[in-house]
């Protein structure tokens, strides 16, 4: 570890812990703890939401994927930019319109039932334990590689850093810290860009000639269909990317955040315009990475390709280049993780301490304490599952998060926004459908089960063909929504005023005697 | 409940007990006027981007077409896939822009029906 390294990396930490200090003075109240207070503007949310979104499998899986497998990488960026249409036109204004912490909020808005609000707080526990736990064994890797320390003191590095930001700091420490994370990760895109367009003489077009011959692809590099060969495959991960952002819970909880759903909408736009820049650049990481690098010595440094962007810079811009876009990766996890404890520790203190064990009846003192004891647990959870998870294959973890997401979350936000007929029965057994069909299904697929041995935790032939269940576990979620409300249809006469409620403070945002 | 009673909350929105009737409140024409203006606008997008979505995976699993060159080598996948992300900007200005219309109309429904 060089000079630059150390201090890039502990100028990274220093300002972080600084804004920590800072925020834990504005944090005591339960809504300051989860939303810093609902008092951020639209740009700094919007940063905030690019912040939490693009995740280390966003810069380094995105650049690792391009520079091996050429466009199959880029549907990554493809799907995740366009997920953000789903979250500006059908969720993210009737969302804050109608939650106040947490997505089980929103939906509990219109079903009081606890069994409704704790399927929806368990499936966000899920989420954000898989979530997290790619996270953290992505980045006890990446510590351990770039920095040379042992993986479970990089594990206790990152996971001792994001519990002090959400123990201390809440909402507002990790918005400021996603913030900052945001911005340090599209300069050093940027500066890599950039340098990459000069080595291909700024000749865009010229660069796919170039990447034609570039690998050992040949012009495949160039075309759909290294990686995925199986239209129904390929159709079934795209399926996931696009509607599993509108379920995930960190992205949501964002959306509480601001002070109303026009400051949800403008943060949306300055997000997708931050995000969508992003990910055009990702080709600019891929190809450079491919054409300087080279796939063999990408494949020998991680088989998974995910420290193609820091070799590139390392080329590119020596040490010092290598050593920020280190940094970044670095702050890149922590925000992220930060983002998943605290929604993690929502759902837990809120939800289910809160609203379903105390009714509603807790003081703003027991809230705070309450979601403080949540974010220690699972943070350790998260700290001890991912020190005994060295070797695990984490790709799959991620997509089995936006999978879940997808189906087990967002049928039910739809239908209750959307749907009168929607009921109890409905939502419980749409959200636990979705989320049994996708880790059962998962449980049997190649990332479990795989006849190339070491590929996965059994060597044999899989049960179900997909990597993704998404095409499979999406559809069961609003069936069972669709089966559910019709059976449970006589037992629920009292939601026509409920969702009459739901319906005019959606779509007008009043909140009541108070708005 | 009978028509007079439905007559009598016309004029008042609010319930005895203090509490907004938010079945009448969806049922008066502002609120359905805009939930139409809503729906009409913003449905043919939604499905639109969704099938264009869904477009590019069918023609690359299915078809070759997309693997023709279009601008020296980039060929037609790329540009598809460039023209999703014009297509996420565009879209994602045009209901900005949209919204801000709607908005007005909340107001103006707000104003008539609830802050009196």
């Amino acid at each position: 570890m060089s000079f630059w390294s150390y201090s890039i990396f502990f100028a990274v930490i220093a300002l972080t812990l600084y804004i920590t200090y800072w925020a834990a003075k504005q944090t005591r109240t339960a809504s300051e703890f989860y939303t810093a207070g609902g008092s951020l503007t639209g740009w700094q949310n919007g940063m905030a939401i690019a912040g939490d979104y693009l995740s280390a499998a966003s810069f380094l899986g995105i650049a690792g994927a391009i520079s091996l497998n050429g466009f199959d990488g880029f549907y990554y960026s493809v799907g995740w930019l366009t997920a953000y249409l789903v979250v500006l036109f059908l969720i993210a204004e009737p969302l804050r319109n109608l939650g106040k912490y947490t997505m089980a909020d929103m939906i509990g808005s219109r079903f009081g039932a606890k069994k409704v609000r704790g399927a929806a707080a368990l499936n966000t526990i899920t989420i954000v334990l898989f979530y997290m736990l790619a996270q953290l064994v992505g980045a006890g890797a990446l510590i351990k590689l770039l920095f040379g320390i042992e993986y479970w003191i990089s594990v206790l590095i990152v996971g001792v850093m994001m519990l002090v930001y959400v123990l201390f700091g809440g909402m507002t420490a990790t918005s400021w810290v996603q913030i900052i994370k945001a911005i340090l990760l599209m300069a050093g895109t940027i500066i890599i860009s950039f340098l990459v367009l000069m080595k291909f003489n700024f000749n865009f077009v010229g660069m796919f000639d170039i990447m034609r011959t570039a690998t050992p692809h040949g012009e495949s590099f160039l075309h759909s269909g290294v990686v995925y060969k199986d239209p129904i495959g390929l159709i079934s991960v795209l399926l996931a990317l696009v509607l599993g952002t509108a379920g995930l819970p960190h992205i949501l909880m964002r959306f509480f955040t601001v002070k109303d759903a026009k400051t949800a909408r403008s943060s949306v736009v300055y997000a997708v315009w931050i995000i969508g820049i992003f990910y055009v650049m990702t080709i600019f990481l891929g190809f450079g990475a491919a054409k300087f690098v080279g796939r063999d010595a990408i494949i020998a440094e991680n088989s998974a390709g995910n420290m193609a962007a820091p070799m590139l810079a390392g080329v590119l811009g020596g040490d010092p280049l290598e050593s920020f876009v280190a940094a970044v990766a670095f702050a890149t996890i922590l925000a992220v993780v930060a983002g998943l404890v605290l929604s993690g520790a929502s759902a837990i203190a809120h939800d289910i301490y809160a609203e379903i064990i105390k009714k509603g009846k807790v003081t703003e003192k027991q809230q705070v304490r309450a979601a403080r004891l949540a974010a220690i647990g699972v943070s350790a959870v998260s700290i001890l599952l991912a020190l005994g998870s060295e070797k695990l294959n984490v790709a799959f973890l991620v997509s089995l998060a936006f999978c879940i997401a997808a189906s087990a979350n967002v049928p039910t936000i739809l239908f209750t926004i959307y749907w009168r007929k929607f009921n109890t029965t409905g939502a419980v057994a749409s959200m636990l459908t979705g989320l049994i069909t996708a880790l059962v299904l998962v449980a049997v697929s190649p990332n479990v089960i795989n006849p190339v041995e070491g590929a996965a935790f059994f060597v044999g032939e899989p049960l179900f063909p997909f990597v993704n269940p998404a095409i499979i576990s999406i559809p069961a979620g609003f069936i069972a929504a669709i089966v559910g409300t019709y059976i449970g249809a006589k037992r629920h006469e009292a939601a026509e005023v409920a969702y009459a409620e739901v319906r005019f403070k959606a779509e007008t945002g009043y909140r009541g005697a108070e708005g | 409940m009978n028509k007079a009673d439905n007559a009598a909350k016309r004029k008042n929105p609010l319930r005895t007990d203090g509490q907004l009737d938010y079945e009448r409140l969806i049922e008066t024409d502002e609120f359905k006027h805009l939930v139409k203006k809503k729906k009409h606008f913003f449905r043919p997008y939604v499905i639109a981007f969704f099938a264009i979505y869904l477009m590019l995976p069918i023609l690359t699993g299915y078809t070759s077409i997309l693997e023709a060159r279009a601008i020296g080598w980039m060929t037609w996948t790329w540009v598809y896939a460039f023209g999703m992300f014009v297509m996420v900007w565009v879209l994602t200005q045009i209901y900005v822009k949209k919204a801000r219309e709607f908005d007005k109309d909340v107001e103006h429904l707000l104003g008539k029906h609830v802050r009196k």
